[in-house]
């Protein structure tokens, strides 16, 4: 008989970097194609938050003339952020219960935990895509704010980051919860999530407020409508630039570790 | 070395008491078309899934080509191939793409891609749909792409799991004749199947599974062979029934007598019937009861199974 190691020899290294290119190849190709149905999908919400809280409230004279520039950054923020979250935990949960198209993925030649980095990297290309697409929208409906031009680069790094954290935090949910449970889990864990993030008001300020200072302070989407806010309208009382990113970078590898761990256990029975 | 070595397998799901597998081993030879029958819920898909990397083993050793499925598991997969039960096809892909992309998932480099891809959609008679989205396929057509797809990476073993379950008879022929010709072309295949007809037809060697254990491994024919009593020669017969029956099983070479409808009565043996017919004429004749018509066949596997794994429901 003949041992393992010769066994190794007779089959070659794994190909895990091609393996993965072209994991991760296939997805963005097919968004490629999809793009403007994802487009109108990511896009009419918050187009709509700005054009209600910003334009109309604006006119109306409910809110202040600079509404607008505290929450244009706030919604670039969350839609980054939401767009990479739900586009990791909800085609995941198809895939593990309906579909099991992931199946193929799972049987290619990298490790089972790269499979689930390939999904995070993809959400937050996608939630990426989501957050930046607002920024010419906002502008365009928003026409008293004004954003320059050399924030664009330092706003897509924080998009990216936000994005990563939304992803990270999808894939926790998506492979902790059953697919048949995902449906009130997204409804309990969303709305409050989109509405403790700092998106529509500046969390300096909430002093006035300081139990819901606290809770804002717990949810990761705060620090990234505050970085956002700290690289596109600095004038405005915001969280310190590094401490956003830190809170990031943590909460990130925390959760795609959580993440990678949940899909290991729904991959491999 | 083996195609594949399991060795005391066993599987428990959490939440259940009772092992999915418990205990098995089999091994398979290289080249040969190893078959696993079984009612529902034997173990033989929760074993295909510990072979094929895809479910953790409770206990015991695996190994596929020489590699162990647990420790190799990525090594594991450029060797094997599955083809599943369910559908599970990419369908945002059209058909080329799906086996454009599983070989690009293999890093088979691209012109190569393109190659296998044209040989097998001819092969597998999928030529003019080549361009077809996935979602709106038969049951047939889907199992064709799948098996192309498990190709496309040439594997040494395929796993094919029901591969027949729920095709009609056209696409159920074509597709063992693939399988057949996989044989001939040297890939191990191991299939699992609850169809007696199936396993005969295509295997060289089958394990019977039953409650996550293998209950006899052979080949067909010697596992019929095996079976006691497995000439059968059904005997009507113009008389009060009851009376026959006793007569018969007297018959040295008779190891069974069941009593049928409708006066007739089959009688089972290990000899060869016609050595058994002379006896059993005599045995008749001495009670005066006249044959009116005799029929002879042979046990099957289905026979062999239902023996082994009993009658009842699962």
């Amino acid at each position: 008989m003949t041992t393992i190691d010769e066994a190794r020899a007779a089959t070659p290294r794994p190909p895990v970097a091609r393996s993965f290119a072209a994991i991760l190849t296939r997805d963005l190709v097919v968004t490629w194609r999809e793009l403007p149905a994802f487009l109108t999908q990511v896009v009419l919400q918050p187009l709509f938050i700005l054009f209600v809280f910003g334009t109309v409230l604006g006119d109306l004279g409910y809110v202040g003339g600079d509404f607008g520039a505290v929450l244009l950054p706030g919604v670039i923020a969350l839609n980054a952020f939401i767009g990479g979250l739900q586009n990791t935990a909800l085609p995941l949960t198809l895939d593990f219960s309906y579909s099991r198209e992931i199946e193929d993925r799972l049987l290619a030649p990298l490790p089972i935990w790269l499979v689930a980095v390939e999904k995070m990297l993809f959400g937050t290309v996608r939630g990426l895509l989501a957050g930046a697409v607002m920024i010419p929208l906002g502008l365009l409906v928003l026409p008293g704010t004004e954003i320059a031009l050399a924030s664009v680069p330092p706003a897509l790094l924080v998009m990216a980051l936000g994005a990563f954290v939304g992803s990270a935090i999808g894939m926790t949910l998506g492979t902790a919860v059953s697919p048949r449970g995902i449906n009130t889990v997204f409804a309990m864990v969303l709305t409050p999530l989109m509405f403790t993030g700092a998106t529509q008001f500046p969390w300096p300020q909430l002093e006035r407020l300081p139990w819901f200072q606290v809770v804002c302070a717990l949810n990761p989407l705060t620090y990234v409508s505050e970085a956002m806010r700290a690289v596109m309208v600095p004038q405005i009382p915001h969280l310190a630039f590094w401490l956003c990113l830190l809170v990031m970078a943590v909460a990130g590898a925390g959760f795609a570790v959580a993440g990678a761990l949940g899909f290991g256990r729904r991959a491999l029975d | 070395m083996n195609a594949v070595e399991v060795e005391n397998l066993t599987k428990n799901y959490r939440g259940n008491p009772r092992a999915a597998v418990d205990g098995i081993s089999f091994e398979v030879r290289h080249g040969e078309v190893f078959g696993m029958l079984g009612p529902n819920g034997a173990g033989k898909t929760t074993t295909v899934g510990v072979l094929t990397t895809r479910v953790r083993p409770s206990g015991g050793r695996v190994v596929v080509e020489g590699l162990d499925v647990l420790r190799e598991a990525t090594r594991a997969r450029q060797v094997l191939a599955v083809v599943p039960q369910r559908t599970n096809l990419d369908r945002s892909l059209s058909i080329r793409q799906v086996l454009q992309c599983h070989a690009a998932y293999h890093a088979v480099p691209r012109a190569e891609r393109r190659r296998r891809a044209d040989e097998l959609l001819e092969r597998m008679g999928l030529a003019d749909r080549a361009g077809d989205r996935t979602d709106r396929l038969s049951g047939g057509q889907a199992q064709r792409v799948m098996i192309a797809r498990a190709l496309m990476h040439e594997p040494r073993v395929l796993f094919l799991d029901e591969p027949s379950g729920g095709l009609d008879p056209q696409s159920r022929l074509f597709v063992h004749e693939r399988i057949a010709e996989l044989r001939e072309r040297g890939v191990t295949v191991v299939l699992t199947t609850h169809q007696m007809d199936e396993a005969a037809k295509l295997c060289d060697r089958v394990a019977i599974l039953d409650h996550g254990k293998v209950l006899a491994l052979d080949t067909p024919g010697a596992l019929v062979r095996e079976l006691p009593g497995s000439n059968t020669l059904t005997l009507a017969l113009d008389s009060a029934e009851g009376a026959a029956a006793a007569a018969l099983a007297a018959v040295e070479t008779v190891e069974r007598v069941e009593e049928l409808p409708g006066g007739r009565v089959r009688l089972y043996t290990s000899h060869d019937p016609g050595e058994v017919l002379p006896t059993v004429v005599k045995a008749l004749a001495g009670h005066d009861l006249t044959l009116a018509g005799v029929e002879f066949a042979r046990l099957g596997l289905e026979d062999v199974f239902l023996r082994l794994t009993g009658r009842e429901l699962r």
